[in-house]
């Protein structure tokens, strides 16, 4: 091709500092994996957007995620031994499900992946964090349980479950010097998720700051508004999964806007993980912060706000048809 | 890769080969293996579960009101099930039964939740097994002749080669993979409008629910329902083509994961004109679901009453990792209608876990093994390790022989169902007819989940005409109140998306006294139980025959990987599958459990 067919635009388009970015995904967390699923769901972006390069100035991303992989077994695995000996740098450890305690019991385990090939035993899932963590570019909580514990972390479970800080240190930072990265949601927001992901890829690109987060570790763009309509009345979304399901600071939980009951786990001042049952609309009108829906994401048919909850059942045509309250 | 010669066997040279976790399914699953490669067949295997996640136990002294939103989050595909058995076995624990628009609101979910998960697994999961990648690197002879195999629905899916539809299948690159996954979107925002979020719902209770009725509600479901049956006018002949092509490239595939006709469904779909949530009126409400309950044994239906099916439930134990629980307390003694209930039933189970290290000659697993009690023929066992088939097969069966279900877009017919889709927008009406498969194996279970799919977009066809009906009645209240009783007892049946799933609760003082949900994952995935019957995965590994061109060095156990994946295997618990004893020549891959 000569030089004059080359598009003058192209200037524009500048290769990435770092060829290709590595996703190890652990999804054998006491979990459900409904935040891989979920992450199935995301448009903004999709999967395959960040996969197939549709956007630009991103380096190649190759994702290792046991619900969507094409690998099996010992091929699957070969992605987490090269990890730990170095060789898929820079790789971003995205963490699913909570974290058991296995110093609990004499034998056995409560989570594993893989088998350890001396001891012919399972490999628990906390080993592979304490080999993987440390040597992550960045390692990213997904869903409720990996951040705070989530239903796991409930009361009289003899697992022992807890959130992924809680299991490392609230204080710790990968070698980047980039603390654990807190995406909640009881699924995880498919397009919080993958929003946070892109960022984490601009920022490896050298084309973002350091990730903000709040207090709890979170990405402060994706709660810095509080939803005012939260104050005035719960709000019953249909989005495929919810933004609104944020949790207040210093708490984790799984209540959900429009629920009627629900429970909750908090992370008390002690420490301990405790949990609760809580009517959820008194948990989402008492200052839960919720984000503000955006533009790009307010469909106008995924939000229904209802005048005050439970609903008003009046007669056919007479309730308040509200497409987007936004 | 590690190999170890051990004591060699007079008859068989077996390879023990393992591949954990096994992907593109919802948890973690593991599966070690012994291939005898000379006979082209698998021996043996055992199956374990990796993860404890502790629900029946935390479940006590609880709200029960809260069963449902914490029973959802064990399963992160199919959690809505979950809340949705658990809000009916609440139903029946506080005598309450939901208006009937609230009924229909939950079918809709339900049948979205069908309809949107059965595709992201059939396409986005299953299908890269069928894929081009995975063909040419498994049986390049299977490739070429795809490459020379006209798809005889060319016409009506538009992919004029067999090879055609596999390039499509490859993942993400291939074009009807990208049309399934953003097809699981729109599906999934029709489960969204009724049950508020995927995948643990905000809006389901017992009573009823919390989504509001309104015109625009079903016009936003209508209207993604007809593109997703536009949609499976192309996947029903598009799957036809591809699964009958294997039967036709690989003689004697029919053997793939091929296990007697064992099949279990608990229902789905209830009729709120008949349906009380009575424990006494439960054989005739259940009889009147969109998807018939029974149990079908060798082609036969044995039952479709869930009182029958309910109180021969029986939990075992015998290779899981649990103390029994033969002295602990009896819950249930009998049922409302005066029928004994078991010790081990799951109103009576206690959950009482003990870790312990992985021995495939003991105890391997986190999974118990269920089964169900039947005084069959002479010399049948009597603790039936029934399946699920991934679920589809085993609805459309016992929902075929039944013959009950007549609502026009769909018909049981005694042999087979009908299954009828209006014109949509660019192809006309069409009617599919799911015959009664020759065999229970990993094709015709793939075969079924794709006529199922078609088989819940036409049931919700039926839902949304009812729940207008409703509406345009100005019956628009969605729950009914209740009051928590003090003492009582409950169960909720079900099919999760891959198969039987019911919920048993008992309350006391206000709080759950016990808890057991059964998934279909512990039906399908579980261990030999006490008198040693195996798990139906094990079971229909075992003696599968290898048509992989690969020998043991290049080895990927394809025909496995498909076997196990036909069923659908779901479980945020994970299991493992493993070769039993067998006399071991080699050992490749990974030196395994340091038994040997």
């Amino acid at each position: 091709m000569g030089a004059e067919t080359v598009p003058y635009g192209r200037v524009t388009q500048k290769a990435p500092p770092v060829s290709d970015v590595h996703i190890v995904w652990i999804t054998a967390g006491l979990g459900c994996d409904g935040d891989s699923v979920a992450v199935t769901n995301a448009t903004q972006p999709s999967i395959e957007d960040v996969l197939l390069g549709a956007i630009p100035g991103l380096p190649r991303v190759h994702l290792h995620n046991p619900v969507l992989a094409y690998e099996n077994g010992d091929e699957f695995m070969e992605y987490w031994y090269r990890a730990e000996r170095g060789e898929l740098d820079p790789f971003v450890l995205v963490v699913e499900g909570s974290i058991p305690n296995e110093k609990i019991k004499s034998e056995g385990y409560w989570a594993a992946l893989g088998t350890d090939k001396t001891t012919g035993q399972p490999i628990t899932t906390n080993e592979w964090i304490d080999r993987l963590a440390p040597r992550a570019l960045v390692v990213v909580a997904i869903g409720t349980c990996a951040t705070y514990g989530g239903i796991h972390a409930i009361e009289g479970n003899p697992t022992g479950a807890m959130g992924l800080a809680d299991y490392l240190g609230w204080d710790f930072k990968t070698p980047a010097g980039i603390p654990i990265v807190n995406v909640p949601g009881c699924p995880v927001h498919p397009d919080n998720f993958m929003e946070t992901v892109l960022y984490l890829l601009y920022q490896a690109s050298g084309l973002a700051p350091m990730i903000p987060l709040d207090g709890v570790g979170r990405p402060l763009w994706l709660l810095e508004v509080l939803c005012t309509k939260a104050a005035t009345g719960p709000v019953i979304t249909s989005r495929a999964t919810l933004r609104l399901n944020m949790a207040p600071r210093s708490a984790s939980s799984n209540s959900v806007v429009g629920d009627r009951w629900s429970t909750a786990t908090y992370r008390s001042a002690a420490g301990p993980v405790v949990s609760a049952v809580v009517p959820t609309w008194e948990a989402s009108v008492s200052g839960a912060p919720c984000r503000a829906f955006r533009t790009s994401s307010c469909r106008s048919w995924t939000n229904r706000r209802v005048a005050s909850f439970p609903p008003p059942q009046s007669a056919f045509m007479a309730r308040p048809l509200l497409r987007c309250v936004t | 890769m590690a190999t170890a010669t051990k004591t060699a066997s007079p008859t068989r040279k077996l390879v023990e080969m393992n591949w954990d976790p096994i992907t593109r399914i919802v948890g973690s699953l593991g599966i070690y293996t012994k291939i005898d490669f000379e006979n082209k067949e698998v021996a043996e295997c055992h199956s374990t579960s990796s993860i404890f996640r502790g629900y029946s136990i935390f479940m006590k002294g609880k709200d029960p009101r809260d069963a449902h939103f914490i029973t959802s989050r064990i399963c992160g595909i199919c959690g809505d099930n979950h809340a949705t058995c658990a809000t009916y076995a609440q139903n029946m624990a506080f005598g309450v039964n939901p208006p009937p628009i609230a009924e229909w609101i939950v079918n809709l979910g339900e049948a979205a939740e069908y309809i949107f998960d059965h595709n992201i697994f059939q396409d986005n999961l299953v299908g890269v097994d069928f894929c081009e990648q995975m063909v040419k690197e498994t049986n390049p002879g299977v490739w070429d002749k795809a490459q020379s195999t006209d798809a005889p629905n060319a016409d009506k899916h538009g992919y004029k080669k067999i090879s055609d539809i596999m390039t499509a299948l490859n993942p993400f690159t291939g074009e009807f993979y990208r049309e399934a996954l953003q097809t699981s979107r729109y599906t999934r925002e029709m489960f969204c409008l009724m049950e508020g979020k995927h995948v643990h719902p905000s809006t389901l209770y017992p009573g009823g629910v919390g989504t509001v009725p309104t015109v625009q509600l079903f016009t936003d479901y209508l209207v993604r329902l007809m593109r997703y049956c536009e949609f499976m006018k192309k996947v029903v002949p598009l799957h036809d083509d591809l699964f009958d092509f294997f039967y036709e490239a690989l003689p004697g595939y029919e053997e793939v994961g091929r296990r007697r006709v064992l099949l279990g469904c608990w229902g789905s779909f209830n009729n709120p004109d008949i349906c009380d949530y009575k424990y006494k009126n439960m054989t005739d409400w259940g009889r009147a679901m969109y998807v018939t309950p029974g149990v079908v044994v060798d082609d036969k239906l044995v039952t479709t009453d869930l009182v029958d099916i309910n109180v021969n439930m029986r939990i075992l134990l015998g290779s899981s990792y649990y103390e029994t629980w033969e002295n602990s307390e009896i819950f249930v003694k009998e049922d409302p209608l005066g029928n004994q209930i078991h010790r081990d039933h799951p109103w009576n189970q206690t959950t009482i876990p003990k870790p312990q290290k992985r021995d495939f000659d003991g105890k391997y697993t986190w999974v118990m093994s269920p089964r169900w009690y039947h005084e069959g023929e002479a010399g049948d066992k009597k603790h039936l390790a029934l399946d699920t088939g991934g679920g589809a097969i085993a609805r459309l069966w016992s929902t075929a022989l039944a013959g009950l279900v007549d609502i026009g877009y769909v018909k049981a017919t005694g042999r087979s169902v009908k299954i009828y889709l209006p014109k949509t927008m660019s192809k006309p009406e069409v009617e599919f007819e799911w015959k009664i498969p020759k065999w229970s194996n990993a094709i015709e279970r793939d075969r079924a989940r794709t006529y199922f799919q078609a088989y819940a977009a036409a049931c919700a066809l039926h839902f949304v005409e009812q729940a207008l009906g409703e509406l345009h009645a100005g019956r628009t209240k969605t729950w009914t109140d209740f009051k928590v009783p003090e003492e009582a007892i409950g169960c909720g049946f079900h099919e999760a998306v891959r198969g039987v799933l019911s919920h048993h609760v008992v309350i006391r003082d206000g709080k759950i006294a016990n808890y057991h949900p059964y998934p279909p994952t512990p039906w399908n995935a579980n261990p030999r139980d006490i008198y040693g019957t195996p798990g139906p995965y094990e079971d229909a590994v075992q003696n599968t025959p290898i048509f992989e061109e690969n020998g043991p060095d290049k080895f990927k156990g394809i025909d496995i990987m498909r076997a196990v994946r036909s069923f659908d295997p779901c479980l945020p618990c994970g299991v493992h599958m493993y070769l039993g004893k067998g006399k071991v020549l080699e050992q490749r891959h990974s030196p395994m459990f340091g038994m040997y």
